[in-house]
This record gives structure tokens, C-alpha cells and sequence, in this order.
């Protein structure tokens, strides 16, 4: 086999993987290729679509060394994997690569420690806003209203705020990821990559199978998110100072909520996400402005 | 070699850390710090001590601390932590992990009855329900045996034809808390003794793998498959660690178990852990006195020695088991695999469940016991002899 017939042999995500159609992390694995460069992670999956994505043994989707973890261990092997790797003065980085499930249910304990420690490791979350593996059931990060199979009614509690967080436990560094957004995306993934501690990245990442969604409209569902200010697009540096990336631009939600089926059936209040979304500007607006990074 | 006075939490931190410091000169030692009585003397000792090039990760649980040996051992580090009871449930699904993974992690495991309702004293029901883990198990007595089998167990884990996570137990407080007098070698010696740690299916960028993704049945019984031919070579490898440790240190630790006046006796009664070295002075008294009494010390529960168990059982007719454990519904778990091996051999087997929750199995007690097995002409479902009641 040539190189010729095989060109993305040595990217960090192969070309072949099993993912969906229109699946974000995808697209996230991509950028976090672009972003490292010549820096080769070792990455640290715990249970979640993304290590399905390596495929079965022997074969892998992935070009660097991947470990996978137990569910909610990700950040405690990652912690051993960096540990070793700085012990031997090694240039890899350890990047975690988890999902909601396995970042802001199972996870969070261990999380929150090495972030506590401060240990050097990029923690990426894909928030795909259900546990996709296992055929969408809700996790504390599905958003108020959406129909998963465990809440056929629609969820009745809100999406827990993981960046505010991560911001609590004063790291260096916490941003979210747009994947309609690659300039900013790939700017805070390399300011993420040349820091050192523990630095928390969490993207939308739109699952077309669980949010009954059109694969080919995941980018633009990301885009309406931003725009809409349902999911703003900043940083938050040592926990303390914060900045505003992307600001929204007036557009309202109900479009985003209509071209996801998972909406559909639900009973949300549209006043009420709207409120929501214009009290979280206000608050990080007003972060910004008084604690400016 | 020093001669000290220590506590055997105090030993077993102390062969932790100079094992670990021993591979300072390859890719360095880490392990994971989460305390839990009556182990946390030991990961205080590792906190504390100054590796050239080694870390303990001061983590949130016992489940995160075999998550960093994880890490670090893929990472190709020589790995280890201590835990107790309720910890090591805990732990126990990255224990399986380790196993899965053919980690060299050395585990020390104080054992505590697990709770609740709470008890801080000593059975072994904590460490045996790592039972089903790749994992190989062994359970000391003395402060010196602990001590050398911490080493040892680094040995046998590490050896190409093995690479399994390793366990050593010793009593809660019995051992973990008092003192004797130990040998604590020094660390050139431990240096001579183990080679520098080779993880040899370590993360590598020259070669990106993925481990742990899906496998598929054939896979996995091959995986596993491989997993009982590596336990199977645990004997050989376990007598070369145990010559070279002998020619290093001028002694020989216990093997996977001993026999003691088993050639000529009718009855026989097996223990581990301490109640083995109550056991045995309750032994000599009755040869002292006559009776044909001998006892086996199981020391390596897994592998299980069946082959060195029937070859130990010699003429004897009546073997009592002594368990400090109990299995809900079956019975004790050291009786199970004792039973099973002397199967074929048409023995009295009966089972002794005492000393669960930590009641102190004194001489007059294991006398009853083995009057009550020379009396005995037939086995009986396993007998409860309740000490503390």
C-alpha cells in the first residue's frame, strides 16, 4: 500500500472511522490535529463514541498512542500518562478526549481533582448533550426540554454549567469551541496546547443521530447556537479574568430548536430559554467587563 | 542490611518506595495517594519520601489511585498504591483494568472487613473479592515477610512471561499497626534485585496503538486465555525471584505456601496471614504432645498452588480450613479452593469461618478447631466459630 492511497495515515484521526455522518467530534478531532502540529499527544479516551471511533482490534483510527479508561477514569490515567511523560522531560502533551457523560456525570469527580491539582493535561470535552453510545439517554448536560430516551417527555431540569465549573477550581485556562467557528477554535486550541496545567475545553458537539438532526446541518446548528447566545463563545483565564470571543448577533432560538426534532414534542417555553439565554449574556458580559482578561 | 523496629505499614512503604526508586534510572516510578484506615501509614511514607525521579499523585479516591498506576505504567513507570477494605471496592473495577491491561502495578491491601456497618479491624472479604481480577494475590505474615514480598511481587509482576498486577496483603492493625524487627535492605541491594521496569506494551509515538478499543470474542478469549497461561508460569518465575532474592539477601521468602510437619500427619489445618503463625505454634504444642497434627500456610492465593497443595496434603486424611472471610451463600473462599483442589483425593474437608469483623483468633481457639477436626468423621456444611461473640 502507498502513501499515495492511504494519505492521512499519519493524522491524528485516520480516514475510515466509523463515525457518523455530521458528528462534531469528528470535525473537533480534526482541529485537534491542526492545533497540535508536530506536538503528538498521547490521548486518553474514557468510554464514549470516541473510542468506538478507534474501531475494533488491531486496526485503530487513530495515529498516536490512545489509551482507552474506565468511564469515569479519564482524567485520573491521564494524570499518570502526563505524570511519566514530564518525569522523562518528553515534548507530548496528554490530551483527555471525553464526552459529556463521561466530563460532567461519571467524570466529574476525577476532573475536578486533577484539576485541582493542576495537573498538565488539555481536557477536551465533546458535549454532544447525551450519552450517544448507548442510544441517547440524558446526562446532566442535555439541555432543558430535549426528548432523549430516557426523558420522553422532554428533561426537566437544566444543562449544568460545566465552564463555570471548571472556572471554580481557578485553572489556568477554560474555553468553549464552536466548530462553526475555526479561527477562534483553532487560536484556543493552540493557546490551550502552549500552556501549562490544566486546561479545560468543552464543544458543542452536534450528534445528528440523538438531536434528530440533518448531518449535513451540524455546522449551521453550531453557528445558530453561537449567534443566538445560547452557547456563548469565551475564555476564562486562571478562573478570574474572562473574555468574550463571539458575541451574539440578535438572532433568536426558536430556529435552532426547529431544526432539531429532539425539540419537537417538548413543551419548552421559548420565553423562558430566551430569559435564560439573555441572563447568561448579562452575567458574562458583565464578567468581562469588570474582570477583563 | 539495617535491622529495624517498625510497624508493618512502615515496612511496606518502605519496600514501595525503594522499589520504586530503583527504576529512577529508566522512567521513574508514580502511584496514587488516597488514605483509608489502617493503610494510610503507608501512602503517608510515600508522600513523603524524596524520589529522584518519581511522583505520588495525592488523588480524590482509591479509584483514581490504580487510575494514575494505569497511566503511569502505560506510560512505562514502575507503579504502586495501598489501600484497605472499603477502598479497594472502590478501586476494584481499575483493578480489573490493570489486569486486563497486563500492568506490573504492585497493590498493597491492609485488610479490613468491609463495611457497612463499619469495622476497622481485620478479615480478608476486601482483598478476596478481588478474587476474579487478573490479579495475583499473596498474603504475608511477618513484617519481614511483607517486606520481602513486596519485593518479590515487583519481580514476578514485571517478568516478560507474567506482566500482571500484583497484590500483597497483611492484617489490619495485627500487622499493619505493631512492631518487629525487620531486616530493611538497603537500596543498592533492591537495586541489584529489580531490573529496570519494562512495560513492554507501553503508549509509544514511534508505534501509535490503541488500547483497549473493541475486541471482538475471539479476541477477548485469546486475551483472556493468554491471561491463565501467564498465571501458569507464575511458579517458575516465582522460584527464580526467590533464588536471585535469596542470593542477594541471604534469606529465602515463603513460596506460594508452606508445609510444616505434613510428612506423618492424619490431620492438617490450613491458614493465612497471621492466624498461620498462631496456627502454627498451636501445631508444635501438639506434636509436643504427641498428636500427628500439621498445618499448610497458604501464602499465594492466585494462582491457587493445587499442584503444591496436593503434593504438600501427604498422608494426612482431615484438613480444616481457617477462614477469615466468607462468601454469602457458599461458604469460605480460601475452603472453595482447597476443597476443589483435594477433590480427587477423597479427604474430610471442613471449613472454619472465624475471626470475621476482626475477633482475635487466639491458640485456645484454633485448639478447639483442631479438636474438633480430629474428632470429626464426616465433613459438615462450613462451621462457623465465633470468637467475639
Amino acid at each position: 500500500m502507498s502513501a499515495l492511497e492511504f494519505p492521512d495515515v499519519e493524522a491524528l484521526l485516520r480516514a475510515g472511522n466509523t463515525n457518523c455522518a455530521g458528528c462534531g467530534m469528528s470535525i473537533g478531532l480534526q482541529w485537534l490535529d491542526e492545533a497540535m502540529g508536530t506536538r503528538r499527544p498521547y490521548l486518553v479516551i474514557p468510554a464514549a463514541c470516541a473510542i468506538v471511533t478507534a474501531g475494533a482490534f488491531p486496526t485503530s483510527s487513530y495515529g498516536v498512542p490512545t489509551l482507552a479508561s474506565t468511564f469515569a477514569s479519564a482524567a485520573a490515567y491521564a494524570t499518570g500518562v502526563a505524570t511519566v511523560a514530564a518525569l522523562n522531560e518528553e515534548p507530548h502533551p496528554t490530551v483527555c478526549w471525553a464526552g459529556d457523560g463521561g466530563t460532567y456525570d461519571i467524570g466529574v469527580a476525577t476532573l475536578s481533582a486533577a484539576a485541582e491539582r493542576n495537573e498538565d493535561i488539555l481536557y477536551v470535552c465533546y458535549d454532544n448533550e447525551i450519552y450517544g453510545n448507548t442510544g441517547g439517554q440524558r446526562s446532566s448536560a442535555t439541555p432543558e426540554g430535549a426528548v432523549t430516551s430516557t426523558t420522553p417527555e422532554g428533561k426537566l431540569e437544566r444543562k449544568k454549567d460545566m465552564m463555570a465549573i471548571m472556572a471554580a477550581h481557578r485553572i489556568p485556562y477554560a474555553a468553549t469551541l464552536s466548530i462553526a467557528h475555526r479561527d477562534d477554535f483553532l487560536r484556543k486550541m493552540r493557546l490551550a496546547r502552549d500552556i501549562r496545567g490544566f486546561r479545560f475545553l468543552v464543544m458543542l458537539s452536534p450528534c445528528p443521530t440523538g438531536w434528530k438532526s440533518s448531518p449535513d446541518d451540524s455546522v449551521g446548528l453550531i453557528d445558530l447556537a453561537v449567534r443566538s447566545g445560547l452557547f456563548p463563545l469565551y475564555e476564562v483565564f486562571d478562573g478570574e479574568r474572562y473574555r468574550i470571543n463571539v458575541r451574539p448577533d440578535g438572532t433568536d432560538i426558536a430556529e435552532y430548536l426547529q431544526r432539531q426534532r429532539r425539540y419537537a414534542t417538548s413543551a419548552l417555553d421559548l420565553d423562558v430559554v430566551r430569559r435564560r439565554i439573555a441572563a447568561q449574556r448579562t452575567y458574562l458580559e458583565a464578567m468581562a467587563e469588570r474582570f477583563p482578561a | 542490611m539495617a535491622r529495624n523496629l517498625c510497624t508493618g505499614n512502615y515496612a511496606a512503604g518502605y519496600a514501595l518506595a525503594l522499589a520504586g526508586e530503583a527504576n529512577r534510572d529508566a522512567r521513574g516510578c508514580a502511584g496514587g495517594a488516597y488514605p483509608i484506615t489502617p493503610q494510610t501509614e503507608i501512602i503517608e511514607f510515600l508522600r513523603g519520601f524524596r524520589f529522584t525521579r518519581g511522583r505520588i499523585v495525592p488523588v480524590e479516591s482509591e479509584h483514581s489511585a490504580m487510575g494514575v498506576c494505569i497511566g503511569a505504567s502505560m506510560a512505562g513507570a514502575r507503579a504502586f498504591t495501598a489501600s484497605s477494605s472499603n477502598g479497594l471496592a472502590y478501586m476494584t473495577e481499575n483493578v480489573f483494568a490493570a489486569g486486563y491491561y497486563r500492568l506490573p502495578i504492585v497493590l498493597v491491601a491492609v485488610n479490613r472487613t468491609l463495611g457497612p456497618p463499619w469495622n476497622i479491624w481485620v478479615d480478608q472479604g476486601d482483598s478476596l473479592a478481588l478474587r476474579d481480577a487478573a490479579l495475583l494475590h499473596y498474603y504475608t505474615d511477618t513484617h519481614q515477610d511483607l517486606v520481602d514480598t513486596i519485593l518479590v511481587a515487583f519481580r514476578v509482576a514485571e517478568d516478560p512471561r507474567v506482566l500482571l498486577p500484583a497484590m500483597v496483603c497483611l492484617d489490619g492493625f495485627v500487622t499493619s499497626h505493631t512492631q518487629m524487627v525487620v531486616d530493611l535492605p538497603e537500596q543498592e541491594r533492591v537495586d541489584a534485585y529489580l531490573p529496570p521496569c519494562s512495560v513492554p506494551q507501553r503508549m509509544r509515538h514511534e508505534h501509535p496503538a490503541t488500547f483497549g478499543g473493541l475486541t471482538w470474542p475471539r479476541e477477548t478469549e485469546l486475551h483472556r486465555r493468554q491471561i491463565e497461561q501467564a498465571m501458569q508460569r507464575v511458579p517458575i518465575v516465582l522460584a527464580e525471584a526467590l533464588d536471585e532474592f535469596q542470593r542477594l539477601f541471604g534469606r529465602r521468602p515463603a513460596g506460594a505456601l508452606v508445609a510444616e510437619q505434613t510428612e506423618d500427619a492424619e490431620t492438617l489445618l490450613i491458614a493465612s496471614n497471621t492466624m498461620a503463625i498462631t496456627l502454627r505454634n498451636v501445631v508444635r504444642e501438639r506434636r509436643a504432645r504427641g498428636e500427628r497434627a500439621g498445618m499448610i500456610r497458604i501464602k499465594q492465593f492466585r494462582p491457587f498452588p493445587r499442584a503444591e497443595l496436593l503434593q504438600a496434603i501427604g498422608t494426612a486424611k482431615k484438613v480444616g480450613v481457617l477462614d477469615r472471610n466468607h462468601s454469602p451463600g457458599s461458604g469460605g473462599i480460601f475452603w472453595n479452593e482447597v476443597a476443589t483442589t483435594l477433590r480427587e483425593r477423597g479427604l474430610l474437608v471442613q471449613d472454619y469461618i472465624v475471626g470475621i469483623g476482626g475477633g482475635d483468633v487466639t491458640p485456645a481457639v484454633i485448639g478447639e478447631i483442631a479438636d474438633d477436626l480430629a474428632a470429626r468423621t464426616a465433613a459438615a456444611e462450613p462451621l462457623w466459630k465465633e470468637v467475639a461473640v
